[in-house]
């Protein structure tokens, strides 16, 4: 079952919901979003480019292992700790530093963690479901 | 020179042995020199601190690393420790080059190295370390280490299995130890052990005392293989050679013994103590040599013949006297020297006849002349010869021994006889293989390679030259160990020659019914074979029982929790969580629910109500897969719904997200199952209906009770007033997930990650793939 309407919109709909996650992570400190919410977004952009286009396109397009995505967003999570503790302080105690770049604004540990938490949703949905959808394949 | 910190002696011990596998492979055969200068050098630096702590100036160092637990980085180095770090360090370079020669052969011999080298820096950590949960770390990396060596030859079950035995056995005296240790340091205050030396009255005084000696002990006994934890050692014997000379014979067994020693001070003087242990060494010392008269394989003899000596020294430390500490301090090194060198004479014998039985050894003289040598000079230590140092230790001991009131005769009796055991065992390992006539099929059998004879051979020697000049050599540590175990010192000089008295006498007792015992061997060897021991005797047949009932328990508990059947774990679940918190919300304090005032509602909520209860009969209904998917899609959309009415934007976003991507799973899965048909019973059914009705009605009522109620906690304030100046985010949800309780979200996406591999590995499982 090849639809080739969907075949053709999921190549666009690919780009405009991985802009939404990155755009979804970036507002979640002042707005709804966040780290969680966008690596679900993403992993459901791949999802429907699965369906259109069947698996092994869709970890051809992802590039990645999604195990590998996942150890390096919680690397990137535990990586955001350091800080803290380098500087003495207590354990994940936010560190800010204003860039003083426009729209950037002040750039926090706390982002790198969202950062982290976004990888590895992203990741354990995509091993889900390629794997469950990889099953029939040799 | 300054001298380095014994700290940075022990981490760069770590980092030595952490690279041990890949020098092995990158030098190869040159591997040899550098495997025994990596003890030496450790040796020779602690030797520096020598005069100092001769001179009865303990080095004392302390860094602070986890002071919320009373866990600091602090070491000392006084007699006690230094002779041990003596024995780890010399014989560890007698194993060294001896496995680096000896493992050739091997596959895995690189890891070997650093297996073994972490065992020797985590010894040296249990004897220099003064705080006590940093001795249990170390104490810990030598179980585990020692499994790992145990188990080897992993590709060999039985080595496996005894690999499992040593560190279930010593890995749950650990425990004991751990628990000992905390009661400890509760009732002081203080896990410091030299802080403890004061506080002997308070202690033993305390209604804990019992407890705290019964918990030490059973660590020190499982480690040091007494009676009845002993039957992990001979098991050990799957471990190559070296590792039964270095960790099963002359260091790691130690450390319980090392243990008692220290302790002694600090909880030691009590009748408990001194008697328990007394007892537990004699019942060690005499079993194990019986035990020994019916082995017929080199090492196990050897093991047995350890067991009995460990034995001989806890009791020496249970008697307590001046000369009973003397005679163990003695008989430690003594046991040290010549048993780790018997035990490399008997991994040179397998590595060169093939066979560790002695019924097919013999005659080896003429072709291993140094090997002979190396064991004769060995084997009279072990026996008491004059004038090597086990004759002073056997003197030493039966003196101690005899001055025991009112137990002293009967305690000499046990101590000749388990010695006459150890003569035998002398004999059959140290003599047999090489008297009486070269055997026709051992023809072709050699000397060892250089590098093998060097280590037993200067070990032996050893033995000798103590034994000539103890006093030179030995004498100042035998002063300050005495003060690190009876905060006394002892001013007795040791001497090889007493003159003729008793207890030569009862040396010349103990060969001579050595030597009766070792030529009836075969006469009562061939009338005990008929013979078998009922099991209900035998400690081992007790672990493999608890083993094997163990393992019983956990397939029953398995089977019963989670046979497979979906709706069984769901059950489970539930019920789990609902009975204890409708037990919490019905029992504290009265059930009361007021309803809020207003209960006007709006058109959307009306609607979006209707669309879930209608999608929950349609799921419930449904009669094809899809249908019920494509409802259960729909409740969960219409319950995000219900979260942007409420205005948690946050919550619904997430939900629309979850759901999208659960419907797809479900669909994904769909493909693979069976046709859908009702299975199951109308009983069945009810069952269910009634735990998820229950789940219901419980959750409903514990919203109406926490709303009812009027919230005392100002959490919500301070994180809604402190949101944007702390934590730089006007989005309160988010900025509580990554920043105020962000410890744990990282809790909660590590677990996710260990999630995604358990689904990857069930669903690799089940298709029988390898990736």
């Amino acid at each position: 079952m090849h639809s080739l309407i969907l075949s053709t919109s999921s190549r666009y709909l690919l780009v405009l919901l991985q802009l939404f996650s990155v755009f979804l992570l970036l507002r979640g400190h002042n707005e709804p979003g966040g780290g969680f919410a966008g690596g679900l977004v993403a992993a459901a952009a791949y999802a429907l480019y699965f369906i259109a286009n069947g698996v092994t396109e869709a970890r051809r397009v992802f590039r990645f292992e999604p195990l590998t995505v996942v150890v390096a967003g919680l690397g990137v999570a535990l990586a955001s700790t350091l800080p803290s503790i380098l500087g003495g302080m207590e354990f994940m105690q936010s560190v800010w530093v204003n860039t003083g770049i426009p729209v950037i604004g002040k750039v926090g540990t706390p982002l790198l963690f969202d950062v982290g938490v976004y990888l590895l949703v992203l990741g354990i949905t995509l091993k889900i479901i390629f794997s469950l959808a990889g099953e029939d394949e040799p | 020179m300054r001298n380095p910190p014994l700290l940075a002696l022990i981490i760069t011990g770590f980092a030595v042995s952490a690279a041990a596998p890949y020098l092995y492979r990158l030098l190869k055969a040159r591997f040899v020199w550098f495997g025994a200068a990596f003890p030496l050098t450790l040796f020779t630096v602690f030797m520096l601190r020598y005069p100092q702590v001769a001179s009865g100036v303990p080095v004392r160092e302390r860094w602070s690393w986890v002071p919320s637990l009373g866990l600091d980085l602090s070491f000392v180095l006084d007699g006690l420790s230094l002779t041990f770090v003596m024995l780890v360090t010399l014989i560890g370079a007698a194993v060294f080059l001896y496995a680096s020669v000896y493992l050739r052969h091997y596959e895995e011999a690189d890891r070997f190295f650093g297996f073994i080298g972490m065992f020797m820096t985590s010894m040296l950590g249990v004897v220099l370390a003064d705080n006590m949960l940093l001795l249990f770390l170390f104490w810990e990396l030598t179980s585990i280490s020692s499994f790992l060596l145990i188990g080897f030859n992993h590709h060999v079950p039985s080595s496996r299995a005894s690999a499992l035995k040593a560190l279930l056995v010593t890995g749950a005296g650990g425990l004991a130890l751990l628990a000992g240790m905390l009661l400890l340091g509760n009732v002081t205050g203080s896990f410091e052990l030299s802080s403890l030396y004061a506080m002997n009255d308070l202690i033993i005084s305390h209604r804990l005392y019992p407890a705290i000696v019964a918990l030490i002990l059973v660590g020190a006994f499982t480690k040091s293989a007494q009676f009845p934890f002993h039957f992990w050692l001979p098991d050990a014997m799957a471990a190559p050679s070296p590792v039964s000379a270095y960790l099963h014979s002359a260091t790691m067994v130690k450390a319980g013994i090392y243990l008692i020693a220290r302790f002694n001070h600090e909880i030691g003087g009590t009748v408990l103590w001194q008697d328990t242990i007394l007892v537990a060494g004699a019942t060690t010392m005499i079993f194990a040599g019986l035990l020994s008269y019916r082995q017929n394989d080199l090492k196990r003899l050897l093991a047995y013949s350890t067991l009995s000596v460990l034995g001989t020294l806890v009791m020496l430390l249970g008697i307590g006297s001046k000369l009973a500490i003397k005679a163990f301090f003695i008989y430690l090194i003594a046991h040290s020297l010549y048993k780790g060198t018997l035990f490399l004479v008997a991994g040179t014998l397998d590595h060169e006849t093939g066979t560790r039985d002695v019924g097919k050894l013999g005659g080896l003289f003429r072709a291993m002349p140094v090997t002979a040598v190396t064991a004769a000079l060995a084997s009279f230590s072990m026996m008491g010869v004059i004038p090597l140092i086990g004759f002073i230790g056997k003197e030493t001991l039966y003196k101690a021994v005899l001055d025991v009131q009112p137990w002293g005769m009967l305690l000499i009796v046990l101590a000749v006889a388990s010695s006459a055991f150890l003569v035998v065992v002398t004999l059959l390992v140290g003599f047999r293989p090489f008297l009486g006539k070269p055997r026709p099929e051992l023809q072709k059998v050699h000397e060892a390679p250089i590098a093998m004879l060097v280590g037993p051979f200067i070990l032996a020697i050893s033995g000798l030259l103590l034994g000539l000049f103890p006093d030179f050599f030995v004498g100042r540590l035998l002063e300050e160990s005495a003060v690190s175990i009876l905060s006394q010192r002892l001013g007795i000089e040791i001497e090889l020659w007493h003159g003729f008295n008793l207890v030569l006498l009862l040396s010349f007792v103990t060969l001579l019914a050595g030597v009766g015992l070792y030529l009836l061997r075969p006469f009562v060897l061939s009338r005990m074979e008929p013979l078998h021991l009922p099991g209900l005797v035998k400690p081992s047949i007790w672990y493999e029982e608890a083993l094997a009932g163990m393992l019983r328990f956990a397939t029953w508990l398995t089977s019963a929790l989670q046979n497979g059947d979906l709706r069984r774990y769901l059950a489970v679940i539930i019920l789990s969580a609902l009975i204890p918190a409708s037990l919490m919300l019905f029992s504290s304090g009265g059930f009361s629910v007021t309803l809020p005032a207003d209960l006007s509602v709006t058109p959307y909520e009306v609607a979006l109500a209707l669309i879930i209860v209608l999608a929950t009969a349609l799921l419930l209904t449904s009669d094809s897969r899809l249908k019920a998917i494509v409802s259960m899609g729909v409740l969960g959309f219409g319950v995000g719904m219900i979260f942007i009415i409420y205005g948690a934007p946050d919550v619904a976003l997430t939900t629309f997200a979850i759901e999208t991507l659960n419907v797809i799973l479900f669909v994904l899965v769909l493909a693979h199952l069976p046709k859908f048909t009702s299975r199951s019973r109308t009983t069945g059914r009810i069952r269910d209906g009634l735990i998820a009705a229950s789940a219901g009605i419980f959750m409903t009522l514990t919203v109406l009770q926490v709303t009812s109620t009027a919230l005392s906690s100002r959490l919500k304030e301070y994180f809604a007033s402190a949101s944007l100046p702390d934590g730089h985010g006007r989005n309160v949800v988010n900025v509580i997930l990554v920043d105020f309780r962000a410890f744990d979200t990282l809790g909660e996406i590590t677990v996710l990650a260990i999630a995604a591999i358990g689904v990857f590995a069930l669903l690799k499982l089940r298709t029988g793939k390898t990736d």
